[in-house]
């Protein structure tokens, strides 16, 4: 089978502009995930740290689950069946919203949010045991210690590991395609499927993905040689 | 609540068709997920063992692959083989090869890693005392440092097959009959119990993910005690 290619089908015209809207939603719909997810992470994180058994519980069986379900099945989940878990409001003002972007950014972000959880306990886990017994003796309280000493220091140690969890994020954003949402891998596959131009689209989606992966890993590195020396411990 | 629904389609499920038709299900899940940790244990110690190596014309290629492989999405790599198997063959595959070729070159690149981990965690004494009893690179690696290592990283393959085992999922895509897929033809034939068909097949996944799990946990509990370590 002879294939010619015609690499200014999607460099330029509409099917460039097909694949910089599907970036662009990749981008949203990843920034909004990572942001939420840290949120979410750090409190999941925090939970685990408290005296309350039912809080540690809860904490355990979050990141438990969430970690090991496949991402895919999730956002099923939430697209297809949230309804009837989540309360009418919750459901109404979803509905109201873009839907399918809604349920990949709730998918994302559980499932995320369960990884940096562990990410930031092993953080936390990583500064001296001294350092929360003396914040507490200071009379702080205990989430006064940690929003003030524990948490700060942490961050600084899991930069990295955080930084690659979010590479994973724009990575796995790609699965909200089979829910509809328009993002890089599903403006891809449409090219495919209007031009049978596929191998000039998922080269030039590939190239996007991994010029993010290369230059924010790269980033990583250079703080890692840089930064991370310099903390004592 | 629907649950009748999941009591009548359970077998599908969990085997799919099987034995009067094909295999499908949770027991396709398996199989991918066994067959792609075979092929990628294989091929990542091959590309790790190349990325150690001094030889630039060695290592530069295992660097590129690694690399391009974990900056990609699986998903897209799904769709470079699907698609383009019929481009460059000349013939297309069917949906679980071309799927599995997938899962084991995107896994290869992280056990690629772990190896080279594992390696380069051990104390360089153990290279320098193999070699010194005059065995070569390439007997020392295979009878000295490999065994020790890959002992080591056992934790670490276990926690790659549970990933694995989570990717398989992305095979529904192109349309292999796992326990994806499953789920979602049980959801169009029955269409009032998404909430309940869904929770189910994240419980199989969960349940097999989270043993294995927590066995590496163990696991690597155990092999701390047994490391050759710096001193």
């Amino acid at each position: 089978m002879a294939y010619t290619f015609d690499w200014k089908l999607v460099l330029g015209g509409e099917y460039g502009g097909w694949i910089v809207q599907g970036l662009a939603t990749t981008l949203k719909i990843s920034a909004l995930a990572i942001f939420c997810s840290l949120a979410l992470g750090t409190l999941i994180a925090v939970l685990r740290l408290t005296r309350m058994r039912p809080l540690v519980w809860f904490s355990v069986a979050f990141t438990e689950f969430f970690r090991n379900t496949p991402l895919l099945v999730q956002i099923f989940f939430w697209y297809f069946g949230s309804y009837s878990v989540l309360p009418e409001v919750v459901n109404k003002w979803l509905y109201r919203q873009d839907f399918e972007f809604a349920a990949g950014v709730i998918a994302l972000t559980v499932y995320t949010a369960a990884f940096i959880a562990e990410d930031i306990r092993s953080g936390i886990f990583a500064i001296p045991k001294t350092q929360i017994e003396a914040s507490r003796a200071t009379g702080l309280s205990f989430l006064q210690s940690m929003r003030f000493v524990i948490l700060p220091q942490a961050f600084r140690i899991i930069i990295p590991p955080l930084i690659s969890q979010f590479l994973n994020v724009v990575k796995n954003s790609s699965l909200v395609m089979t829910i509809g949402v328009m993002d890089l891998t599903y403006m891809t596959r449409q090219i495919e499927s209007y031009t049978f131009h596929g191998f000039e689209a998922f080269t030039v989606a590939t190239l996007i993905y991994l010029a993010i992966s290369l230059v924010v890993s790269f980033t990583v590195n250079i703080y890692n040689k840089r930064v991370l020396k310099l903390i004592p411990y | 609540m629907h649950w009748n629904v999941i009591a009548n389609n359970l077998t599908y499920l969990l085997v799919g068709a099987y034995p009067h038709g094909e295999l499908g299900g949770l027991a396709m899940t398996i199989l991918m997920a066994l067959g792609g940790i075979f092929g990628a244990f294989w091929l990542g110690l091959v590309f790790g063992l190349m990325r150690l190596s001094k030889k630039r014309w060695l290592y530069l290629p295992a660097l590129a692959y690694i690399e391009i492989i974990r900056g990609t999405p699986l998903l897209m790599l799904i769709f470079w083989f699907y698609f383009l198997a019929p481009v460059l063959w000349g013939r297309s595959l069917p949906g679980h090869q071309s799927a599995l070729i997938s899962l084991i070159i995107f896994t290869s690149a992280y056990i690629a890693e772990i190896v080279r981990a594992g390696v380069l965690g051990l104390p360089k004494g153990q290279m320098e005392a193999a070699r010194g009893t005059g065995l070569s690179r390439m007997r020392a690696m295979r009878h000295v440092i490999l065994p020790q290592a890959l002992f080591n990283m056992v934790p670490s393959f276990v926690n790659q097959f549970v990933s694995l085992t989570k990717d398989t999922s992305l095979a529904f895509i192109i349309g292999v009959n796992e326990l994806t897929k499953a789920a979602t033809q049980v959801n169009n034939r029955t269409m009032v119990a998404p909430t309940e068909i869904f929770i189910t097949i994240a419980l199989l996944y969960f349940v097999i993910c989270y043993v294995l799990t927590a066995f590496s946990r163990r696991l690597e509990k155990k092999i701390m005690r047994y490391q050759a370590r710096q001193r």
